[in-house]
């Protein structure tokens, strides 16, 4: 029997069209259970929002308090930050700096007596242009469009430290080490846990998170709430009205560094 | 008409033992598939988030999900289908009602051989004891 290729070009379109109309496509083309329901996700109404979160730290509040660590035993705490006992393993959220190495082109011999030798304190400045989320190759770091949070996705996170060598504020740590292990003297690095937030494991880098998931529960991050001295101030700085915006028109303030660009959200009245 | 019949059959015979060896060295032993407990609390509430053959089928698909809501886009409150709310979060909401890890989750992953999950490298498991886990050694 001949069958020549028109034959055989009406036969194949037919069946293609009959198999795209058959049940079974039908199934495997449409949308799924899961995807055809009607959920939602959405931010909780009490959450805290901003159009970019900033902190001011008033320096002449925290620095005659010497010796004071309300803010960072209470974020380190509630945020499971392991405590390693050596300055080279240290993992840092908010934690205290030498003038000179805080602001190093402001450093000068002839800088007033007292700032030469006070600690100042530091935490990651969620800069709007992080270097460290332009260098993640995985977006594990990401800055929040919503608010300009620079903040991690701790499960993308490959510790490849391109983060830690493209910060200019050393706000990035790694864990060398288990947070869950234990010191050569049997002591956990982890005093005390909050079941509520996850530690992490061997391998990722940290970072602090100007606290997101307490902004969700609209709460004002831990250390600013810890500080009795009222000297952190937190606030919309894109916000006109806002607490911080009022600070930073009556005050002079300074920046870490920002003569790289990084355009930093954490002002020091100084 | 097989050339060294003596020889292929031999190494046939070879060969089916050798490829049946799985079957032969587990015949002794049966698996049987891990029933499903729930902690009062799970029973109390009746259903999960979603209904019961919804998240039997989908539930990874669901902590994906949930996982890049509240960590991705900052969405951690979810509504279901049925218009019900939860907070979006493993440890705090999933845990707070299977918090018998080890039955509800291990024994069921560990049977369908996907045990290999790490989400308890960082999230806290409510089955252990506080700092219980900090006496494994993890002096490395």
């Amino acid at each position: 029997m001949g069958f020549d290729r028109r034959e055989f070009i009406k036969i194949a379109g037919l069946s293609a069209l009959a198999g795209l109309g058959s049940r079974a496509a039908f199934e495997l083309l449409g949308p799924g259970e899961l995807e055809a329901t009607s959920v939602s996700y959405a931010a909780k109404e009490s959450a805290l929002t901003a159009k970019r979160w900033a902190m001011v730290i008033d320096m002449g509040k925290c620095l005659p308090e010497a010796g004071c660590k309300d803010c960072m035993e209470r974020c380190h705490r509630i945020h499971n930050v392991p405590d390693f006992g050596n300055p080279k393993d240290e993992i840092k959220w908010i934690w205290k700096e030498a003038f000179a190495h805080a602001f190093p082109e402001q450093e000068s011999e002839y800088l007033a007596e007292h700032l030469h030798h006070e600690p100042f304190v530091v935490l990651c400045n969620h800069c709007a242009h992080p270097p460290c989320v332009r260098v993640c190759p995985t977006k594990a770091t990401f800055k929040r469009k919503q608010d300009g949070i620079v903040t991690m996705d701790m499960h993308r996170c490959i510790g490849c430290r391109f983060c830690m060598a493209g910060c200019p504020y050393g706000s990035r740590s790694f864990n060398w080490r288990d947070p869950r292990g234990k010191n050569a003297q049997g002591e956990p690095f982890l005093k005390e846990i909050n079941q509520e937030y996850p530690t992490r494991n061997k391998g990722v880098v940290e970072k602090c998170n100007f606290c997101v998931e307490r902004l969700a529960e609209g709460k004002i991050p831990a250390c600013v709430e810890a500080c009795r001295h009222g000297a952190l101030v937190f606030g919309d700085v894109a916000d006109e009205h806002s607490e911080v915006r009022q600070i930073l028109r009556e005050h002079y303030t300074i920046r870490r560094k920002p003569e790289l660009g990084t355009d930093p959200s954490v002002f020091y009245i100084v | 008409m097989l050339y060294d019949a003596g020889k292929i059959i031999a190494g046939l015979v070879i060969f089916a033992a050798f490829f049946t060896v799985p079957f032969w060295y587990g015949s002794d032993k049966t698996s049987e598939m891990p029933k499903l407990e729930l902690t009062a609390k799970a029973k109390q509430a009746g259903q999960c988030v979603e209904p019961k053959e919804q998240m039997r089928q989908n539930h990874m698909q669901l902590l994906d999900d949930w996982r890049d809501a509240a960590v991705r886009d900052g969405n951690r409150t979810y509504t279901n289908s049925a218009g019900k709310s939860y907070t979006v979060s493993l440890q705090n909401t999933c845990m707070d009602c299977h918090a018998n890890k080890d039955k509800f989750c291990d024994r069921c992953h560990g049977y369908m051989g996907v045990s290999e999950l790490y989400c308890w490298d960082c999230h806290l498991d409510p089955t252990k004891e506080k700092n219980l886990w900090a006496s494994t050694d993890g002096n490395s």
